[in-house]
């Protein structure tokens, strides 16, 4: 199974960012979504970032919310989003996060959660509302099903903080982009630079940027300021979203989207 | 974060790291400010001339001889706003200007706590925001009215089933959005650490208050203290300086909306299982793949899945007792008490007397029972009238 390590250390050879697509799982249901996920990846995703969808998305603003409804009401829950994620590993061998809220977790059972997930062909999980102050109620079994965390930096975290945060980190930095929830944003915030900065200068671990990265100048602009990774949510959805009585359609742009992002971190 | 704000395996701050450094500096706040003597003397003056403390503690004598032994109203009803509410909005609403904050948000169910937080927002001369569900808007457009009134700009929230948990979803994203000059004015004692801690503090006046004036009227404390249980802020006020007094029963009474066997109801710790809901773990109504459940309850202040972290340690310990009363149990309460008290009491309130006139011939005469009546039901006749027209 390809690792992030792999990954991160293959591109860096390339100078190129990685391109992280985030899907929910499910949306707008088991099928249509796999055909998506399948085309990220035929269209240049190199990791994936994938959301189980839960009722209550505190991090998430209305487009991914709406995703996450749609798959709810198609039937999605914890077991079937296992499944969905091996038959993406037998399309492609490609590093998968997750991304969870918490509750989640503990409903499935932490220990068996972490398992299952690594034994589906996930890499790591992040856990939208929980930070390293309580990462110790996962980060044994987490080690122990031999998975990468991953935990968030915002604008406003301290830089002591950024130290202890990449401490547990083995995976990557998700770093936030904007004070905020996920949403599709017209200009990248001015502060992005300036933090894939100052965490490139504490750590080695690889930085991928997310929230608000909607256009492929974006992604460009995150990886040029260092960053080892671009991680494209809500405009992705937002996709779906408007095409959901012609997936083939959706399909169609999210490809098209995905190879345009592609063509601009591989420019020179 | 100083503190990990633990009841038992209850409470925590389960939040996405952008909240960190506000609910830090919100505890900080609070620890610099709770004990600092012009903030206490400034709240304690707001309290007794801007909202009506101390409230009385009044022998209820027709309703006590209703059911057979002595029932005391503890009349937070009368408060100004109409409801416990003010305790805690005056306390942070204080908080936030001394932290200079200048914007407040909120949210709200019945509409009470989204007042309560208009109203300091117009005292204070901050601007206020108060999210509520679209369903809550509608079933409480009298309160809504009010918030207007007091200058609060209404935002109705489309999400889930339109009511308090979204409301709670939609006030945290916003927060996370303008942490830096905005007060996010937490309604009840749940969500992440240091608010269930905080709104403890402030309502904690109801108990201290209560106690004092049993030992005054009867010399005496009460056997039970009964309040209804929403998220839990007048019930942990009712109960926290009765809480080292082991011989005082405490009872937390949660909505039973059609009855707790039929699963369209808001009783949390009653029925539900441990889970993880805006910060903290709780009892939570939860389905079988671990999505919060849609809650019913004729009353929006408690139609709420999760419930306040004390109040689940509380239960595990064995130290208070809860239990449910439904939507018809109280509708039969509402007008009981007004005909023969006079009193029109909150649906919320209602769920507390319904407990305990279902106690009627079961209690010796001497004993002595308190029930916070946390606010009143002017806001709740339109709904009474809907399901109990007058003929
Ligand atoms: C009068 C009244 N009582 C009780 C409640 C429930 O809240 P809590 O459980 O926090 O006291 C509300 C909430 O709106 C209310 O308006």
């Amino acid at each position: 199974m390809k690792s992030y390590r792999d990954v991160f250390s293959e591109l860096s050879r390339q100078h190129r960012a990685a391109l992280i697509p985030f899907f929910v799982v499910g949306d707008p249901d088991f099928d249509t979504s796999l055909a998506l996920v399948k085309a990220a990846i035929d269209a240049g995703a190199d990791v994936l970032e994938l959301g189980i969808p839960f009722s209550d998305p505190i991090a998430d603003g209305p487009t991914i919310q709406k995703a996450d409804i749609r798959a709810v009401r198609s039937g999605m829950n914890v077991r079937r989003a296992m499944e969905f994620i091996r038959q993406v590993k037998q399309h492609r061998d490609i590093p998968i996060g997750l991304l969870m809220y918490y509750n989640l977790v503990c409903h499935y059972g932490k220990a068996e959660f972490f398992r299952d997930a690594r034994d589906a062909g996930v890499n790591s999980v992040l856990i939208a509302d929980m930070t390293i102050d309580d990462a110790d109620e996962v980060l044994g079994s987490i080690r122990a099903a031999g998975l990468d965390s991953v935990f968030m930096v915002t604008p406003n975290t301290s830089p002591e903080r950024m130290q202890q945060i990449a401490a547990r980190t083995t995976g990557f930095i998700y770093t936030v982009s904007v004070l905020g929830v996920t949403g599709s944003r017209d200009a990248l915030s001015d502060s992005v630079e300036d933090l894939v900065r100052r965490l490139k200068s504490l750590t080695n671990v690889p930085i991928c940027v997310g929230f608000g990265i909607s256009k492929p100048e974006h992604a460009r602009a995150v990886a040029d300021a260092g960053a080892d990774g671009a991680i494209i949510g809500s405009r992705i959805v937002g996709m779906i979203e408007a095409h959901l009585d012609d997936p083939g359609r959706a399909i169609a742009e999210v490809s098209a989207f995905i190879g345009q992002v592609k063509a601009a971190l591989s420019g020179a | 974060m100083k503190h990990r704000g633990r009841y038992g395996d209850y409470g925590g701050y389960y939040v996405p790291e952008v909240l960190i450094p506000v609910l830090e500096e919100l505890e900080e706040a609070f620890d610099r400010f709770r004990g600092d003597p012009a903030f206490v003397a400034e709240l304690a003056d707001l309290s007794t001339h801007y909202a009506g403390r101390p409230t009385p503690l009044y022998h209820a004598r027709r309703f006590s001889e209703h059911v057979g032994f002595q029932v005391y109203l503890k009349r937070e009803d009368l408060l100004h706003g109409g409801a416990h509410k003010v305790n805690n909005t005056l306390g942070q609403g204080l908080l936030a200007k001394h932290m200079g904050k200048s914007k407040l948000i909120a949210e709200t169910g019945a509409g009470q706590h989204g007042l309560a937080t208009a109203m300091i927002g117009a005292l204070l001369g901050m601007e206020t925001k108060i999210f509520m569900g679209v369903t809550d808007v509608e079933r409480q457009s009298v309160n809504v009215h009010k918030m207007k009134l007091c200058g609060a700009e209404v935002i109705p929230v489309e999400g889930g089933t339109g009511t308090l948990k979204d409301a709670i979803n939609d006030a945290l994203r916003y927060w996370t959005s303008h942490v830096t000059d905005t007060f996010y004015l937490f309604g009840t004692a749940a969500g992440p650490h240091p608010y269930p801690t905080i709104v403890r503090h402030f309502q904690s006046c109801i108990s201290r208050e209560a106690r004092q004036q049993f030992l005054d009227q009867t010399g005496r404390l009460p056997d039970m203290v009964v309040a209804c249980v929403g998220g839990g802020s007048n019930a942990i006020g009712a109960f926290a300086h009765f809480i080292d007094d082991p011989d005082v029963k405490l009872i937390g009474v949660e909505a039973g909306g059609r009855g707790v066997a039929t699963g369209k109801h808001a009783a949390s710790i009653v029925a539900g299982t441990p889970g993880v809901l805006h910060g903290a773990r709780s009892y939570l109504l939860q389905d079988a793949e671990g999505q919060v459940m849609d809650t019913e309850s004729i009353s929006a202040g408690l139609d709420y899945p999760g419930v306040g972290p004390e109040h689940c340690h509380l239960s595990d310990i064995g130290r208070a007792r809860y239990v449910a009363a439904d939507d018809a149990e109280v509708l039969e309460t509402f007008g009981l008490l007004a005909r023969i008290e006079g009193i029109l009491p909150a649906l919320e309130s209602t769920h507390a007397l319904a407990y305990v006139a279902g106690l009627k011939g079961t209690l010796g005469p001497e004993t002595i029972v308190m029930v916070n009546l946390s606010g009143r039901g002017d806001k709740d006749v339109g709904i009474v009238e809907q399901h109990r027209p007058l003929e």
